[in-house]
């Protein structure tokens, strides 16, 4: 089980959460081409360990927050509004 | 390989079992194969199985990083069925079934092949609707299904609440073929027909680093040395981005963990595999008696082997909305397993952009009922470089040409099929 400290409503359950994926994403320029939006669509670096992510708080604000939170022991490491650029521990 | 037959089980009846010898050779690893499979679960003893069989190449190496069985394996539901929507799906899946009719002649390993069917309730009109589209495209493809109204459900599963006042019971669709493997038998009853034919199954060997010459693949690095080899097969399935990174490209998948579970033994309750269409909850009973039970992947990236208590909850309620009187059991075990989740829920048998190196891989939820075909599309696609046409349309191209196999139609969101 996740608790998760939303930004704006602090720490609740994993539940109240749906995870939105990869944040580490980025949309590439409209004419960068092809391949680098089958990167874009398709390909994940899917790491084992920390990873930076997208979590919507669906059943409270309703906003999208970036969380970074590790994929084997699931410690979550920092939460925060989507503009912020969360650092990954070593 | 010492044949077993109801003979030999009476023969060494007579003789204490003392005859038994190990079912198959726990190798050392030699310096060079020909093939090197990395992984030993159902999907590389397959492909080992059927390289050696099928196209006669037996200087192959299964490189297992713990214990061969206990990866997915052995780690899912244990259902087989073939009641996909999409035709590249369907076939495929139908093909995996027809073998599962033959395995354990084919292997000569009793795995308690079930054909007891697998019966999909529905809810709505709309439910009604998609299912028996889905059903027609079964038969397009030659499989068989029976349409049940909900008279025919109840004489089935007399025990479900089909009056429910908000997911009443309509009907369902039913393969009758479907049903269930012994899962550990699968694995060693291929590791042993395998081994027999001269494959090395190498246990304890984890694969630290893939050796490229020139754009090919060379061989592995692994935890008992370098090992060589001409061609080189990526099958374990939860892991396929890992070793992808390892060999410089990345995958079109995430990694995501899904929840299985068993309750106490109970008297024969039912004896068909059925799947709830209220909420993501299937279920049959084993052998044992214990409900062999699980539900929807937990939703966010993950490589434990361990699920969340959300899930739990949410297939524990489902379970109980479709059958009333399972509030009562124990649920004895639950655990977890990762796959691969690919971006469009269907699987990855395909060459790499590493000369000689190939991937079976992306099984999603689905990768035990394929085993028999996956090994086989696999080994094809090894031993002559072309895809099977069975599996002609699981490459990794597929994403880039835009002809994805998106059977839930939910897009690229791994999380969401």
């Amino acid at each position: 089980m996740l608790r998760i400290a939303c930004p704006w409503c602090g720490a609740r359950d994993e539940a109240e959460f749906r995870y939105r994926g990869d944040a580490g994403v980025q949309r590439p320029a409209p004419d960068a081409g092809l391949d680098a939006f089958y990167a874009y669509v398709f390909e994940r670096d899917n790491p084992k360990g920390w990873h930076r992510e997208w979590w919507q708080h669906v059943h409270g604000c309703r906003r999208f927050i970036k969380v970074v939170r590790h994929t084997v022991t699931h410690e979550i490491a920092a939460v925060g509004r989507p503009e912020d650029d969360l650092a990954v521990p070593e | 390989m010492d044949r077993y037959s109801g003979f030999r089980l009476f023969a060494e009846a007579l003789r204490g079992h003392l005859g038994w010898g190990p079912a198959w050779r726990d190798a050392a690893p030699k310096p060079a194969y020909e093939v090197v499979i990395v992984g030993g679960g159902g999907h590389g003893l397959a492909t080992a199985w059927h390289l050696a069989t099928t196209h006669g190449i037996t200087d192959v190496a299964i490189l297992e990083r713990g214990v061969i069985g206990l990866g997915n394996v052995g780690r899912n539901t244990t259902l087989v069925r073939s009641n996909y929507f999409l035709p590249e799906n369907q076939r495929f899946y139908e093909a995996s079934l027809k073998l599962w009719e033959r395995f354990e002649q084919d292997v000569n390993f009793n795995a308690m092949v079930s054909q007891r069917g697998t019966l999909n309730l529905f809810h709505s009109d709309a439910q009604r609707d998609f299912f028996a589209r889905r059903a027609n495209m079964m038969r397009l493809e030659g499989a068989d299904n029976e349409f049940l109204d909900k008279a025919a459900v109840l004489r089935l599963v007399p025990m479900i609440d089909a009056d429910n006042g908000r997911y009443p019971v309509l009907g369902g669709f039913l393969q009758r073929r479907g049903g269930t493997v012994r899962h550990d038998a699968v694995a060693w009853g291929y590791a042993r027909a395998a081994s027999a034919r001269g494959v090395d199954i190498v246990q304890h060997c984890e694969v630290t680093g893939v050796l490229r010459e020139a754009g090919r693949v060379a061989g592995v690095e692994t935890t008992r040395g370098t090992i060589r080899a001409r061609k080189v097969v990526f099958a374990v399935a939860g892991h396929s981005s890992h070793l992808a990174a390892m060999a410089g490209f990345r995958l079109p998948l995430e990694t995501h963990v899904l929840q299985a579970f068993v309750t106490e033994g109970v008297k024969p309750l039912l004896d068909v595999v059925m799947t709830y269409g209220g909420g993501h909850f299937y279920v049959s009973q084993s052998d044992k008696g214990g409900l062999v039970f699980g539900g929807a992947t937990d939703g966010h990236n993950t490589y434990a082997q361990r699920g969340h208590l959300p899930v739990v909850e949410e297939v524990l309620s489902a379970g109980a909305t479709l059958i009333p009187s399972v509030k009562r059991l124990r649920v004895l075990r639950q655990w977890g397993g990762v796959m691969d989740m690919t971006m469009d829920g269907s699987p990855i048998v395909s060459a790499t952009p590493v000369e000689n190196l190939y991937i079976n891989g992306g099984w999603c939820y689905g990768g035990f009922k394929a085993i028999p075909a996956g090994g086989m599309i696999t080994a094809h696609l090894v031993a002559t470089g072309k895809p099977h046409p069975v599996g002609i349309h699981f490459g990794l191209e597929r994403f880039r040409a835009g002809r994805t196999l998106d059977e839930r139609g939910a897009g690229p969101y791994p999380w969401a099929h």
